[in-house]
């Protein structure tokens, strides 16, 4: 059982890790320390390697010849699907782990509830990454707490990086006609259910954190429709220029 | 990183406390054998150690279990212990049970 609203859902899932294993591999030898550098290639490989899953099912259920290298290097930002928050520079490493943070609770409560989509195969990528994103959560939470709770600069670096991120958060809990239609399908999820509980778990970090929430209640968006950030251009140009440049290649 | 390359560089001693404190890894391998040592990695705290302990150490598979210790907490004997520690037990071949009479219908052991 299968709906077209599955093929766009598939390209949210697998762009929102592609994007963000993107900017976190851009970390690669800028790391603060060595131990810190190779966590975080660690982090990148494991959501490049579910966005590749994500998409090569996308392909082969969209029928027209794309798989996971084709519409992950031949698509143009209008027709990327992932949330604005994964596709903005990665700033220091105060901005990167809150927004690690943010993702991967998001994530692990996403792949929790894929586990039991009624496509077997969204459901055995959805186990597999469930095990990845509950380390992610593990990792970004030990590190926010250790710099929001840490000296007065790491606390206002990662204070100005909620600050900052915060207005991006909600754009990953709004539900449209897509959303609905494979979670009435028993395929995927409404990302709106998942608020309440992203929202308790995050805000448990951040008092243990002594980090607080802005108070603004206007949320960014776009993403989902491909409308994004002048970011995401310039990430893609550089991620695609070797298969754009050498279409076909292989080594 | 770049702050510390810098400060070696020149004349200005570096400080002593650059350096978060230093834990040594040991992994226990998937067949269940004892634990190894592996190597060491710096952290500011135990959580910390363990999580830089699976990314730098176990992040392939080759653990089961990892334990961190503090490498401040490790008594070591010293190169200077090797002759009254070691020698000793080279030349006493009473020490080893070598001397036993292996039972019949024991071939490997």
């Amino acid at each position: 059982m299968t709906t077209p609203a599955l093929f766009p859902y598939l390209l949210r899932l697998g762009d929102d890790r592609l994007v963000l294993g993107h900017r976190l591999s851009e970390w690669c030898g800028h790391g603060p320390i060595l131990e810190e550098d190779i966590a975080l290639a660690n982090i990148a490989l494991d959501l490049i390697g579910e966005a590749t899953l994500l998409l090569k099912l996308a392909g082969e259920l969209e029928g027209g010849g794309r798989n996971e290298d084709a519409l992950a290097y031949l698509r143009d930002s209008a027709d990327y699907r992932n949330a604005l928050i994964v596709e903005l520079p990665k700033g220091d490493f105060g901005f990167t782990i809150v927004r690690q943070l943010f993702f991967s609770v998001f994530s692990l409560l996403q792949m929790e509830a894929l586990q039991r989509s009624t496509n077997a195969e969204l459901a055995g990528i959805a186990a597999k990454a469930v095990k990845e994103a509950r380390y992610h959560v593990r990792h970004s939470a030990q590190w926010v707490i250790t710099l929001g709770d840490g000296t007065a600069e790491s606390h206002d670096r990662v204070q100005t990086s909620v600050d900052e991120l915060w207005r991006y958060t909600g754009e990953l809990f709004m539900a449209d006609d897509i959303d609905r239609e494979v979670a009435a399908a028993g395929l995927g999820v409404d990302p709106s259910t998942l608020e309440g509980a992203w929202r308790a778990q995050v805000d448990d970090v951040l008092n243990r954190a002594t980090l607080t929430v802005p108070k603004t209640g206007y949320m960014q968006r776009g993403g989902r429709e491909g409308r994004h950030t002048e970011h995401l251009g310039h990430m893609l140009a550089e991620m695609q220029s070797v298969p754009r440049a050498h279409p076909g290649a292989t080594w | 990183m770049g702050e510390q390359t810098e400060s070696k560089s020149s004349s200005a001693p570096v400080p002593a406390d650059s350096q978060w404190p230093l834990w040594e890894v040991f992994l226990q391998p998937p067949k269940g054998e004892p634990h190894e040592h592996a190597g060491s990695v710096h952290a500011a705290t135990a959580e910390q150690a363990l999580q830089n302990a699976r990314d730098v150490y176990a992040r392939r598979g080759e653990a089961v279990n990892i334990w961190v210790v503090p490498t401040a907490a490790i008594t070591a004997s010293t190169p200077e212990d090797m002759g009254p520690f070691f020698d000793p037990g080279n030349d006493k071949a009473y020490r080893h049970p070598q001397f036993y009479k292996v039972p019949r219908g024991i071939r490997v052991f």
